[in-house]
């Protein structure tokens, strides 16, 4: 899927100019709040019309303002997830997750129910009316009424961003096997780092209306410079791990990465399931020998690539540990008293208890099987 | 019982033309209801305040003033009477069907009322959803649309028909007070009064008219209740 953009679009006083185009499986819309990226989906789903620009999924062109284009959001074949599910409060969920298939082209569906309410465990939920359901509940029907409508593309709209951390985390597989295991490729909006590493594949960050950065998420979320204020705490390096074995006596799990070995406290995975692990920058320590009398259990040897500037407290970082990129944020001060400078070879230290649900997912597996 | 069941046969022709007109009238006024309650609602055009304004003028006019300006345009010799009556044989005047215009227009302000708060009330996101999900326009109204509003259009149609069942002022004005053609239950108490020994009849009218206005209230109760468990609102 190749999905390209370029528009321009006045709001009030805000102006939104965005061009960007992105073939990834799970393409992440990535901003703080404000930056246009509900305008942006509002636009591709059809329910905004932009003043000027071109949007194409897959080749279709969907808008183009120059040649007078613009499909009917009827017959774009964008699915929607909107944060606020917007379940259909007159019809039982079984009937809410039947209203796109109806609308379908018979020769276009490719969604079946079964699967589809498979896929979400909503099985039980079928006789079950809207109002009645949890805000987890509600999210994943929404999920599968969009799915079922067999869209060529789904957009996802801040999903999680109206439930609580429990409720995101009964979620969050869910759309894990939503990108693994179908083949619709997903743009998904969000302003929070801790969804877009454990998601996406591609990121598309967004601020004040204008695209800063685009490409592959680990690229993006070390770049702790291109996340808003906000969020930055959250950012750091995403490496893609896989089980190496469990500590049955510790409650651990061993994760092999290309940077070495990595102790998470204990993931429920077989021995070498895929895992995506996000190291904060903030929790990461540097020591120029390698630390003895510690608790911390990873060290990991690297050296320094690169050191950001500013006159901020703090300053970023970048390591190279045998060819993985860990980020490390740390005072100015300690940078000056451990004369880090790029070349000098340290040891990244991480504490195993900084790893938690909200950093450790689920890898992207490659192949898709539906 | 007997008494009240024991009418004569205008008494009959007066309760049953009664409920013939108030159907009529709320039935026929019910899709151009909708119509304009979803034009005021949602549109946006020119004189839409002109338009808000001609809707309830039979609000705020007294009935017999509405009912002359009905006898006006849709007398024999009206504009309109004569041009219906020519091309397609429409007859209102002194005629029953006059009686359900006459209850229809006055009926209409507290139809459309109902209809454009309920519609107002309608999240038009859910409309948006229902779009992206392959509904057109035409299927995102019935399917979404209407359904959602449908405790508003119960809410009109039995408005509508208690207006129509007490109708007296415009509809005398308009079709006059023929018994067995134009006089309701409104016109036949109005003619009890107005004769020596008429208190009897005037008395049981008076009380099977109260019947017919609250079986109406408890059956649009009990729809309503229906509609809005359906819809999780009650």
């Amino acid at each position: 899927m190749t999905l390209s953009v370029d528009i321009a679009h006045r709001q009030g006083n805000f102006m939104l100019e965005t061009q960007f185009e992105s073939a990834g499986r799970l393409t992440a819309l990535f901003g703080p709040s404000g930056s246009g990226k509900s305008s942006l989906i509002n636009i591709i789903a059809g329910l905004a019309r932009p003043a000027r620009g071109r949007v194409e999924v897959d080749g279709r062109v969907l808008v183009d303002t120059e040649k007078r284009v613009f499909v009917p959001r009827h017959r774009r074949r964008v699915g929607i997830v909107f944060q606020d599910a917007r379940l259909f409060p007159h019809m039982s969920v079984a009937a809410n997750l039947r209203y796109g298939r109806f609308f379908t082209p018979a020769a276009e569906r490719y969604a079946e129910m079964d699967a589809v309410v498979d896929l979400l465990g909503i099985g039980a939920l079928l006789d079950r009316r809207p109002s009645g359901l949890s805000g987890g509940e509600k999210q994943r029907v929404a999920i599968g009424r969009a799915l079922l409508a067999s869209p060529r593309l789904l957009l996802m709209d801040e999903p999680l961003a109206s439930l609580d951390e429990a409720r995101k985390a009964e979620i969050m597989p869910y759309i894990e096997r939503l990108r693994d295991e179908t083949k619709i490729p997903i743009v998904y909006v969000s302003h929070s780092v801790a969804e877009v590493a454990r998601l996406a594949s591609e990121v598309v960050v967004l601020s004040t209306g204008k695209v800063t950065a685009v490409g592959p998420a680990a690229a993006i979320l070390q770049r702790l410079d291109l996340l808003p204020d906000e969020e930055r705490g959250e950012g750091g390096a995403l490496l893609e791990t896989a089980v190496a074995r469990q500590d049955a006596e510790f409650a651990m799990t061993v994760l092999a990465s290309a940077a070495g070995e990595v102790r998470v406290p204990r993931l429920d995975l077989a021995v070498g399931a895929p895992v995506r692990l996000r190291i904060r920058a903030r929790d990461v320590m540097i020591a120029t020998e390698r630390p003895h009398g510690l608790s911390a259990l990873n060290v990991l040897a690297g050296r320094v690539v690169s050191i950001g500037t500013g006159e901020g407290a703090s300053v970023d970082v970048h390591l190279d540990c045998d060819g993985a990129t860990i980020v490390s944020r740390i005072t100015r001060q300690s940078r000056q008293a451990l004369e880090l400078e790029p070349g000098r070879e340290v040891f990244a230290v991480v504490k195993t208890v900084s790893f938690d649900s909200a950093n450790t997912a689920a890898g992207l597996r490659e192949e898709a099987d539906m | 019982m007997n008494w009240l069941t024991d009418l004569t046969p205008d008494e009959w022709n007066a309760v049953r033309l009664s409920i013939k007109v108030a159907t009529v009238a709320m039935l026929a006024s019910l899709p151009p209801g909708i119509l304009i309650a979803l034009l005021l609602a949602r549109g946006r055009f020119w004189g839409k305040t002109l338009l808000n304004g001609v809707v309830h003028l039979p609000l705020v006019l007294p009935p017999v003033v509405t009912g002359y300006l009905l006898l006006l345009a849709f007398g024999r010799r009206g504009p309109a009477g004569a041009f219906l009556a020519e091309h397609f044989g429409i007859v209102f005047s002194f005629r029953w069907t006059g009686a359900a215009l006459a209850c229809a227009v006055m009926g209409f302000p507290l139809m459309v009322r109902a209809i454009r708060l309920s519609v107002e009330a309608v999240d038009r996101r859910l409309e948006a959803a229902a779009g992206t999900l392959g509904a057109n326009v035409g299927w995102v109204f019935a399917t979404v649309t209407l359904p959602l509003i449908l405790p508003g259009i119960i809410a009109g149609m039995i408005l509508s028909f208690a207006k129509a069942m007490g109708e007296f002022g415009a509809t005398i004005t308009f079709v006059s007070n023929i018994p067995g053609e134009t006089q309701t239950l409104p016109s036949a108490i109005y003619t009890f009064t107005q004769v020596p020994g008429g208190d009897e009849g005037a008395l049981r009218l008076t009380l099977i008219s109260i019947i017919i206005s609250m079986a109406a209230l408890v059956v649009s109760e009990a729809l309503a209740r229906r509609v809005g468990r359906r819809l999780d609102l009650a």
